[in-house]
This record gives structure tokens, sequence and C-alpha cells, in this order.
């Protein structure tokens, strides 16, 4: 070994340190053991749910009899019925994540600025939700929104609308759900975003004569895209799979790619189109959090959700 | 209240009442995240077929209807079971990562870390079918270790999490100390370390029991029969019709998630005064 190697640590000469080859090895030795902790987990992962889905990707090219084949895929571009559902998902998914945005925004900004204990007031009602179950969150909908339930019972009482309104099994049912469920994945992130942005930065806005709202829009709104745009894609992310609320809330009438699976293994037993489809899911998923790593830093969107 | 209205409100001098509408859509936005689970509750002491809110006549009827149903309690307890064994499994996967990926810095750590949260990402769906897949093969279809071991890779991300936070704000020259005066890497852990990140270890373990005692979509795959999770029993219902039973379970629900929450909050707090 040359000893102009070690010379990037000042102030330590190795040429001294006769065991520094040895010592060297042992601490990367020592490194690999502690990594070996994380193999229990990561066997787990790839057991569990890596070679399983390696294994629905083989599937998807094969046909009844097991011979190689392309027409799961062609099936889903040449099929009216399979573009519709692809466009349903994006829309939901879109939709979802605009209203999110909109509204999870300001109730974020505000909570950023609100003192301790009504910030804390705030973060315990954004946390409830996100800790019961989703089922139990769909059903409350389900039960409120219905034909004779108690939004269409308080709207006529109040004179907003004369006969009641199907608001449940429709796409507004899913829309209302799902922004309910996806909520706090949004405001979250974009509240922690936000606590961390320097307060100077708008003082020293307003101190140099910007308006409130120019001091706003110039200086905090920019610093917290970082914040929203992570926020925007976790949720946009968790729609474009999303199952269960659809399922309940859309009643048959809002088909997601993730229904139109479960379908084609439940009803059909197809394996072969239920993993084609899949893989288009997983790819839509992967491209979207893929090409925004490339404009985001990927480690900060994954860390920020709690 | 009027004078409320014209004092600042923040650094820019904007006054109260120039942002009322912030205050308002706020307000709207937070009933709307909680009232719907909470209005549950009520709901289900209500004797009507069609959960009236408020109840005409109050009764436990659905109550008496869920604890009377085998079916229900059946599920209620398999539920419970595989929550605790996630737990019991996932916390200490995740603590191992999370304090292997914390101590060793090798550059392709990172990559570890992405391959350990992956299953948040990837759909639930193509998971359970994949698993689904896997299980008729093993046969593991129904049982009670297959959901377990399914649900503990989705709450390993949660405790991995969780715990790189809590690490993060220790100080692991604590362990070097005490290693260096003799102890093994394993005892300075469990007796430096683990009780100083206690409250991190705490809130995951909750995470994983949650996620495993709400999640839907693999329970729905691969548990079935006697070991029926209750949300695949509830889901199932769902699809049917609206039973009102499902309301008195889903108050129970609500009461132990909030439970948990409130175990978590205390346990974080106490956490922050004490550094």
């Amino acid at each position: 070994m040359v000893a102009s190697e070690y010379q990037d640590s000042p102030g330590v000469v190795y040429e001294q340190q006769p065991n520094a080859d040895g010592l060297r090895n042992d601490a990367f030795w020592e490194r690999a053991r502690l990594l070996g902790l994380c193999s229990p987990a990561v066997i787990l992962v790839m057991i569990i749910m890596v070679l399983p889905v390696a294994w629905l990707f083989w599937l998807s090219f094969l046909d009844d009899t097991g011979a190689l084949t392309l027409e799961h895929y062609q099936r889903m571009i040449e099929k009216k019925a399979y573009g519709r559902i692809f466009y349903t998902t994006f829309e939901v998914s879109f939709l979802t994540t605009l209203i999110c945005v909109l509204i999870g925004y300001p109730l974020s900004y505000l909570m950023s600025q609100l003192s301790p204990r009504w910030a804390t007031f705030c973060l315990i009602a954004v946390l409830l939700p996100f800790w019961t179950s989703l089922l139990v969150r769909t059903y409350a909908w389900l039960v409120l929104l219905q034909r004779k339930g108690l939004v269409n019972g308080w709207a006529i009482d109040l004179g907003l609308w004369d006969a009641p309104i199907k608001m449940v099994h429709n796409l507004s049912g899913t829309l209302i759900g799902m922004v309910h469920i996806m909520l706090p994945f949004l405001v979250l992130p974009v509240f922690g975003a936000m606590k961390a942005i320097d307060r100077d930065f708008v003082k020293a806005a307003a101190n140099l004569g910007a308006s409130p709202v120019k001091a706003f829009w110039m200086v905090f709104f920019p610093l917290s895209l970082p914040g929203l745009f992570a926020g925007g894609l976790i949720v946009f992310v968790l729609c474009l799979g999303f199952y269960v609320t659809p399922a309940v809330l859309g009643g048959g009438k809002v088909i997601m790619v993730s229904m139109k699976i479960t379908d084609t293994i439940e009803l059909f037993f197809n394996w072969g189109a239920a993993s084609a489809l899949g893989v288009v899911l997983l790819i839509m998923t992967m491209g979207t959090l893929w090409i925004s790593s490339k404009l985001l830093r990927l480690d900060r969107v994954l860390g920020g959700g709690r | 209240m009027m004078s409320w209205l014209r004092r600042p409100a923040s650094e820019t001098q904007i006054t109260h009442g120039q942002r009322l509408w912030l205050y308002i859509l706020a307000g709207i936005v937070i009933v709307f995240l909680v009232a719907p689970t909470l209005i549950v509750i009520p709901m289900s002491f209500s004797d009507s077929q069609y959960l009236e809110f408020p109840p005409r006549v109050w009764s436990t009827r659905w109550y008496d209807h869920y604890f009377a149903s085998e079916e229900w309690t059946q599920a209620t307890y398999t539920s419970i079971k595989i929550a605790f064994l996630t737990m019991l499994v996932a916390t200490p996967l995740g603590i191992m990562a999370a304090y292997g990926l914390a101590t060793s810095s090798f550059k392709f750590a990172q990559l570890i870390f992405i391959t350990l949260i992956t299953p948040m990402m990837v759909p639930v769906v193509l998971i359970g079918i994949g698993v689904f897949y896997a299980y008729v093969q093993l046969g593991m279809v129904n049982t009670i270790p297959g959901v377990v071991l399914a649900h503990t890779i989705l709450a390993v991300p949660l405790v991995l999490i969780v715990v790189s936070a809590g690490l993060k704000s220790y100080d692991m020259n604590q362990e070097r100390v005490a290693r260096s005066l003799g102890a093994s890497r394993f005892y300075a852990f469990m007796a430096i370390t683990l009780p100083q990140i206690r409250f991190s270890v705490i809130t995951a373990a909750l995470l994983a029991f949650i996620t495993s005692f709400d999640e839907v979509i693999i329970a729905m795959f691969v548990s079935g029969g006697e070991n029926s999770t209750l949300t695949r029993s509830m889901f199932n219902a769902l699809r049917d019709q609206i039973d009102p039973t499902i309301a008195s379970i889903s108050t129970i629900m609500v009461l132990i998630s909030t439970t948990l929450l409130v175990a978590s909050m205390v346990f974080g707090t106490t956490g922050r005064e004490e550094k």
C-alpha cells in the first residue's frame, strides 16, 4: 500500500501505524455486519413482495397455454373499456390531488402561524382521521351522503336544495371520500415544510414595503412549493392505486385500475390479464415518482409523510 | 371582538379581520376532517335501521347484535391477534434495519432504505395479488402467519422511518462510551440507546399495530374462513348493503384508534420534554 493514499485525512500520519490496513479491514467488516442487521427485513420484502411481483410480471406475458404472448397488453390498447378505466384512474387521482391542495394548503398555512396550543389542536384534528380506519371513514361517508342521509336531510331543511341529491355511488361521492382520506397526507408534509421556513424573510419583505398579499406570493409561497410538491405527489401516487373508497362510494360507476385487477382475479381467475394491469399500474406509479425525483429530492418526499 | 379583528395577525401586519376568510375556511376543513368519524358514534346508538342523527330512540341494539354474532366477534379476535403479531415482528425488524442503516455509513445504504420503503409506494392491490399467488403455491392462503408476514412488510417502512428519525436526534457517542467501558454492542444498544429512543419505538409499534388492524386489501385476498379479519368482513358487508351493525363496529374501531393516537401523542410529548 502506498502511504499517499491516506493523505486525505489531515493530521494523521499513517506510516507510523502499521495496523492501518488491518483497522481499515476491521472497520469495513464491522460496517458490513451492521448493515447485515437490515437483512431480515430485506429478505422478507424480497420474498413477500419483490419475488411475487416479479412472478406476476412474467405471468403477464403468458397466455392460457403458457406460451409467450403480448395479448394481455394488446387488449389494453385495443379495447375502449380499458382506456376508460385508465382515464378514470387519472381523473380521480388528479381531481383528488387538486382539491386536497386547494383546501389543504390554506389549512397548513394557518396551522404554521397559530400559537402552539391551537396548532396542536389542529394537528390532532388532522391526525385523528389519519389513525382511524379507512373503512370506518368510507362507511361514515356512505351513511352521511346517502339519499336519506344526514347531508341531504340538513340541506333540504335549510332550503339549500329541494329534493334529495344523489351524492354517493358516483364520482362526487368517490371524490368526497378520497379527499377526506388523502388530506392528512398533504397537510402533514406541507405543514412540516412551512414550519421550517424562516419567517424573517417575510418580515424583511414587509419591511421593504411589500403588502401582506405580495409578501406571501413573492416570498412565502415559492419557499413552500417543495413541501407542496411533496405532499401533492404522495397524494397522487396513493390515489393511483386506491381501491377501497372508490369500490364502496363509487357504487360500480367509478372503476379504477385496482378494482379492475381484483375483479379480473376474483371473477375470471385470469392471472395473465390481472398481472398485465398490475404491471401497468406499477409503471404508472413508479414513473410518476421517477419523474418527480428528477424535479425534487426523492428522500425528502418519502421521509416527509409522517 | 372588534378590536381583535383589527389587530395584526402576522409579521406582515395583516389583520385578523382581513384574513377572517382563512379562519372560516380552515374551520370548515377541520369539521370536514373530524365530523364524519365522530358522527358515527351517536348514530351507532340509534334504534332505527336507517341510523338517524340525532337518534330519536336510543338503544344498544346494534351492539347487542355485534356481540351476539359469532362471525363478528371471531373476526375481531382474529384482527387483534394478527395486528399484535405484526407489531411483534415488524418492530424488531424495523429497529434492526434503522440501527444498521444509521451506524454503517455505506454508500449503498440509501439503496437498502429505498428497498425497504418500496412497499409504501407499490400499489397494495399489486402486493395483494402477488402475495395471493405466492401463498396459493405455498399453501399459506387463509393462515394467520401468511397475513402477518404480508402485513409486516407494510408496517416495516413506518417503523423504519419513525425509528430512523429517533436515532437521528440521538447522540451515538453515548453508545461508544459504553462500549469503550467494555459493553458489547448489543448490550450497549439495549442498555443505553433503546431506553433513549423508546418514544420513537413505542410510536412505531403502535403504527405497526394500526397498519395491520386497518388493512383491507391484502386481508381480502389472503385471509378467509375462520381466519377472516374484521376489515375483510366489514368490507364484504359494505358492498352488499348498509348494515347498521357496522356503525357499532366502527365506533369500537374509532375508540381503539383514538386510544392509540392519544398514547402515541402522550409518549411523544414526554419524549420531547426530556430532551
